[in-house]
């Protein structure tokens, strides 16, 4: 790509971008960050992909009759937009971005344990991508994110297969990279680098890790299962044979309730580092936020038939399910207020990343708080397969981890790219979205418990002007969301050079050039320090 | 052990760039596979709890089906796959050794276990698709509870045809590193691709341990009592 | 056009209940909410960053640690108490309801009420009764939703799953179906008509006269040929099926089930899956032979050979054909 042309003046030090130059260095490369900015790439088309599909659904609900698409239509994009976003966008957004750049440098390492390993995750990416793109192109599939059973092994002619395959392989793609972080967190540490002063974005990349290599391959091998069910006939969820619908549903969501913690942990990574240096403080609480991330990640295994309170399952079970998915809000809950606490006395600027971490703060836990309304029993029974559930979980998904991931890229820029982005674009980038988050969102909570249900390409008339409200929301989103796209292009060539610790942020990624050499560090870092040792970093003036 | 020397300076050809010493690649590589491994054991996992709800609540027509398998086929691959298992582990202890023609006249016995497990399979399969007993596709049951049989059958298909093509790969990984001992690449300081690729057939083998019994093995005596 | 209603009719008892919860929540979740907002503000202002201001190090506590983890747990374990009885309720149908048979296929609602009515998607029930849903699919995963009532309840293939409620409002509210269940997914719609008694029963009485659905069941009960083995005396190659429901039945492998909707279902569909203690597996399956709508009338004619329990209404009682059993097996 020509972003290392773009990004090196050509007097600068060698480093990971113009080291080599032409298409092969970074097709073939193993270098950690190149490969993250190759993630960087594809995810960014998946997610405008992705983008462009919740438009025509915005578009379409914008009158209560289905007129602007056809049925098979709307389920196509409501169907796709959720693969997309979430097995294409979401899921590798932070760790295959952020954490693959960052992890190594972070702990004091080279690279990654298993560089060629890393490689071939994003090939896989790939892959399972033009699958995607395959299915979307040549007719689209239609069963939900979900993928339930019977219908969709029995029922429909679109292209199950191809979307299955599809996610299957970007399956591989994320248990590869969560096993890559593991080892590398094991076996790859600086010397000094204790598990006690690792910054609080690596222990939530192990933590996802761990969700990602127990629990992907149940993903995995449960699409097999629909795609031979598909293919040969067979008849493992077969009504017909005495299979149990239920039992697709278990298995579907045993991955995909831990997959939800996928999706946010990171992100709760990133809003640790971006919190504690514009507060200039240590974080509030270190051990109980590293031990709150091991716990969403082991008690989210415990959660996930909570999507099923009103699919007959046993009175027994939902209650038990319901009971834990309370336990594991209780780690969560511990997040927020050490982040709050942390701000405590602090020295707070108000830089890009800081806003997104607001943001972040703020919408999680409202998206985390109407998480704890589903999980009550006798709520959920009205809500679930409403949009209340469609407004939870975009409030956590976009509204807490595409903050998340916006403010976490914002604030590492300089080190990726070496330039510093424009603030007051960044400023009012972050507003607009939180602006237009808000208006698409929140009328959704409304509509949810009215009764409005989810996935409904046409609905009745007193729904109409919330859904208005939401649709032009979602217009402000996507200009909200483009911003970005345009000014941070812009800043690889035209931006302010940026120098090796641009935010004065503790941390070894902040004490190797920017952009970083190949190898991270000319000589390999001892440590000393604690994490987050903003008591011994002296202060000085911002650069705007 | 002889290179343990820093990193930075001259490093055997097989230490990779990134890491500091051969121990260091060497735990590194194992512990890789052992997560591996994990993720191998909830792939199976899923396949193997849906196997046990259905043989609970279906119990009569799970003994039926399994009255269909031959259990000679079965415990005669079960021995094939053990003796796999000791060929491999005595290829990796010649690699330990550093035994390179030890190494290679092992995985090639192995390989050809390996090859037999699958032909026997072959054999089974054919067996069951003659009998018209692939759900879907080929089925047809003369005796009761036909769907339910049927329900059988798929588990049997998904788990063993999962399994037999965890096998492929794993001759495929055999072989490729039987050439790369063949070509002396493998000695007692670095061996780690046998090391890990056997780790990777002795969890096959293992897999195939749970299968054989549910399988063949659990309603066995229903033939004879 | 501009209609903005903000919260659904309540037209049943659930829905007051439900409705508490919620408003529970949200003055809960708001205050806490704003709790921590106001908390982010004021720092974020108070402790900004502008010269000769400096951040105070503050390692952490573990007392506010504790209190942090222990005081929402409390709080966490309050709210799904408080859910889960009004779950229990909302599953646990009382005594005596009248029944309505449910079949939801790609895309509509058939249903049938025990007195012999068939509606699709439309259905007509009472005020002030207890109205029990018995619903099954004919094809993929469906849900009944009835938000004026907030009850849903997923319809699956293969087996009965069981709603119930109790409408306190004349009226006509919306039925959805919930679950997506593909193209026509959001036209499943239909209407609950609520009725005053008195309205109701001029309904029932105007409707076509086609007999109770027990009726039509023990129709069908003879022209398959079940009462060739199930007889109505000890001398029948399957078991009598008098007094059967709701009764626990031992099986040939030792297991002990009661005898509810979904065992008499199963019954037919896959007689081999449970047989029952002292008799052959000899019972040939129906699946293919019975539509859902005739399985129902079915299992409503055997559920009618049971004396009424207490105070149960709807389903009539049909005497068997010969007389009155010696022995209950
Ligand atoms: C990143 C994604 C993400 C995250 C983190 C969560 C987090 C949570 N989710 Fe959510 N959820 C989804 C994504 C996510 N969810 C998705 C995608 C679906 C729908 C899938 C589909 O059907 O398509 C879904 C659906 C879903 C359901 C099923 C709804 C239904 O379909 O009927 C339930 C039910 O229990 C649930 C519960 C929860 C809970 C309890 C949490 C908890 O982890 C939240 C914990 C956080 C907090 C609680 C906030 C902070 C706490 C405080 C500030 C404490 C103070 C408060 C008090 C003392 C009151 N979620
Ligand atoms: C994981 C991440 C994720 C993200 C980021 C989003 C982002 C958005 N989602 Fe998504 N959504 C899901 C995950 C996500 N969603 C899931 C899992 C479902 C459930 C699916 C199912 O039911 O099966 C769902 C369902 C869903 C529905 C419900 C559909 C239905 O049930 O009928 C709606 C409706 O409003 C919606 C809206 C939006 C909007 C407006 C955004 C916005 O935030 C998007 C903003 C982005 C843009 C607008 C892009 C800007 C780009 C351009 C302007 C350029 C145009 C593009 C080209 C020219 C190529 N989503
Ligand atoms: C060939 C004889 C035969 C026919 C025809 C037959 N059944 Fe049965 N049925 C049996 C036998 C034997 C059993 C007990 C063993 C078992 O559970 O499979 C049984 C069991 C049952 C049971 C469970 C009874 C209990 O006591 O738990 C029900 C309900 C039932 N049958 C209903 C029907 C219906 C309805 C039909 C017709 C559509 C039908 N049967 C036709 C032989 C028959
Ligand atoms: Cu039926 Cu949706
Ligand atoms: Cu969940």
């Amino acid at each position: 790509m020509s972003m290392a042309t773009l990004t090196a003046p050509s007097a600068e030090r060698e480093n990971y971008l113009n080291q080599e130059y032409g298409i092969r260095s970074w097709l073939l490369t193993t270098d950690h960050k190149r490969i993250a900015l190759l993630y960087l790439l594809s995810i960014t088309f998946f997610f405008f992909i992705g983008g462009f599909f919740a438009l025509l659904i915005r578009l379409e609900l914008l009158t209560p009759a289905g007129d602007l698409l056809q049925a098979d239509t709307y389920n196509k994009m409501f169907t796709m937009h959720g693969q997309v976003m979430v097995f294409f966008f979401l899921i590798p957004a932070v760790p295959a971005v952020l954490g693959n750049f960052l992890i190594p440098i972070m702990i004091g390492a080279k690279d990654l344990a298993f560089p060629r390993i890393n490689l071939l995750s994003w090939y896989l990416f790939i892959i399972g991508g033009l699958f995607m793109l395959y299915t979307i192109l040549t007719g689209g599939v239609d069963t939900g994110w979900t993928f339930y059973t019977p219908l969709s092994t029995q029922f429909l002619d679109t292209h199950v297969v191809a979307a299955a395959l599809a996610i299957f392989i970007a399956g591989f793609s994320s248990i590869l990279t969560g096993l890559n972080f593991i080892v590398t967190v094991h076996r790859m540490r600086a010397p000094g680098m204790t598990w006690s002063r690792l910054p609080l974005f690596v222990w939530s990349n192990y933590a996802t890790s761990i969700i990602q290599v127990l629990g992907t391959p149940v993903l995995a091998i449960t699409l097999m299962l629909v795609a031979l069910e598909r293919i040969f006939k067979l008849g493992i969820f077969n009504p017909q044979m005495g299979g149990d619908p239920l039992l697709f549903q278990h298995l579907f969501w045993f991955y995909s309730h831990p997959a939800v913690y996928i999706m946010i942990l990171p992100g709760m990574g990133v809003v640790s580092e971006v919190v504690t240096c514009f507060s200039r403080k240590r974080i509030f609480g270190y051990k109980f936020m590293a031990l709150a991330v091991i716990a969403i990640a082991v008690l989210g295994f415990l959660v996930w038939a909570h999507h099923m309170f009103a699919a007959g399952i046993s009175l027994y079970a939902a209650m038990i399910f319901s009971l834990l998915s309370y336990f594991v809000a209780v780690p969560s809950a511990i997040k927020v207020f050490n982040w709050t606490t942390t701000m405590y006395k602090g020295s707070i600027s108000y830089m890009t990343p800081m806003l997104y971490a607001f943001g972040f703060i703020g919408l999680f836990t409202m998206g985390g708080l109407t998480g704890l309304f589903v999980a009550a029993l006798g709520i959920d029974v009205h809500v679930t397969d409403t949009y209340f559930v469609v407004a939870h979980f975009h409030y956590i998904m976009v509204g807490g981890m595409v903050m998340a991931y916006l403010g976490g890229i914002h604030f590492w820029w300089p080190k990726i790219s070496g330039r510093m982005y424009p603030e007051a674009w960044g400023k009012l980038a972050a507003l607009i979205i939180f602006i237009g988050f808000n208006l698409t969102f929140f009328p959704q909570f409304v509509l949810g418990y009215l009764g409005m249900p989810r996935r409904y390409w046409q609905y009745s008339p007193e729904f109409q002007v919330l859904n208005v409200l939401s649709t032009a929301g979602a217009t402000i989103l996507a200009v909200g969301y483009l911003l970005p796209m345009v000014y941070l292009l812009w800043s690889m060539r035209y931006g302010k050079v940026a120098n090796e610790n641009p935010w004065n942020a503790a941390g070894l990624e902040w004490m190797t050039a920017s952009p970083p050499p190949t190898f991270n560090f000319d000589q390999t870092p001892t440590v000393t320090w604690e994490a987050y040792n903003y008591d011994e970093l002296k202060e000085v003036p911002v650069e705007r | 052990m002889s290179d343990r020397a820093p990193a930075i300076a001259t490093h055997s050809p097989e230490l990779e760039h990134h890491f500091s010493s051969l121990e260091q690649q060497l735990e590194a590589s194992v512990m890789g596979m052992w997560v591996f491994l994990i993720t191998e054991i909830m792939f199976f996992g899923g396949m193997f709890c849906g196997y046990m709800v259905y043989r609970y609540q279906y119990y009569s027509a799970w003994v039926a089906g399994s009255q269909k398998m031959d259990f000679r086929w079965g415990t005669l691959n079960t021995i094939v796959l053990l003796c796999s298992s000791l060929t491999m582990a005595l290829a990796v202890r010649s690699a330990q050794l550093g035994r390179r023609k030890a190494i290679v006249i092992f995985l090639l016995i192995t390989i050809l276990f390996g090859l037999g497990f699958l032909g026997i399979k072959g054999i089974e399969y054919h067996g069951h698709w003659a009998e018209h007993q692939f759900p879907g596709l080929n089925w047809a049951w003369p005796e009761a509870n036909s769907h339910l049989v049927a329900l059988f059958f798929s588990f049997y298909w998904a788990m063993t045809g999962f399994h037999a093509l965890h096998m492929v790969i794993g001759v495929g990984l055999v072989s490729w590193i039987a050439y790369q001992a063949w070509k002396g690449r493998y000695h007692s300081a670095y061996y780690t691709p046998v090391e890990v690729v056997g780790l990777y057939w002795h969890f096959v083998d293992i897999i195939w341990i749970y299968l054989y019994p549910l399988l063949y093995l659990i309603s066995h005596k229903h033939i004879s009592g | 056009m501009f209609d903005l209603p903000l919260w659904p009719p309540r037209a049943s008892t659930t829905a007051g209940s439900v409705d508490a919860l919620f408003i529970f929540l949200l003055t809960l979740c708001g205050f806490m909410a704003l709790a921590i907002f106001t908390m982010i503000i004021v720092f974020a202002i108070r402790y900004r960053r502008r010269p000769g201001h400096q951040a105070e190090q503050i390692e952490g506590s573990n007392a506010l640690e504790f209190t942090w983890t222990f005081i929402p747990l409390g709080i966490f374990l309050c709210i799904f108490v408080w859910g889960a009885y009004i779950y229990f309720q909302e599953r646990t149908p009382p005594r005596g309801a009248a029944e309505v048979y449910t079949v939801a296929k790609q895309w509509m609602w058939k249903f049938q009420h025990v007195e012999g009515h068939r509606e699709i998607n439309e259905l007509h029930v009472p005020v002030g009764r207890d109205v029990r849903m018995i619903m099954t699919s004919q094809d993929v995963i469906h849900s009944f939703y009835v938000p004026a009532f907030r009850i849903k309840q997923d319809v699956l293939p293969g087996r009965y799953t069981v709603a119930w409620f109790h409408a306190t409002k004349a009226g006509t509210y919306h039925l959805f179906c919930a679950e997506y269940c593909g193209t026509m997914h959001s036209g499943m719609i239909g209407d609950v008509v609520v009725m005053e008694p008195a309205q109701y029963e001029a309904w029932l009485s105007g409707g076509a006269a086609l007999g109770s659905l027990a009726n039509t069941g023990q129709g069908i009960f003879q022209s398959l040929g079940c009462s060739t083995c199930h007889r109505f005396d000890t001398q029948g190659r399957g078991p009598n099926l008098v007094g059967v429901f709701g009764r626990p039945v031992l099986l040939e492998d030792g297991r002990t089930v009661i005898a509810d909707e979904n065992y008499i279902r199963e019954s037919i569909l896959i007689p081999a899956a449970k047989v029952v203690s002292g008799f052959k597996p000899i019972m040939p399956t129906f699946q293919g032979i019975v539509s859902e709508e005739q399985l129902n009338a079915l299992v409503a004619y055997v559920k009618s050979l049971n004396p009424p329990p207490a105070g149960a209404a709807g389903t009539p009682n049909l005497k068997p054909p010969t007389s009155q059993p010696e022995t209950n097996r």
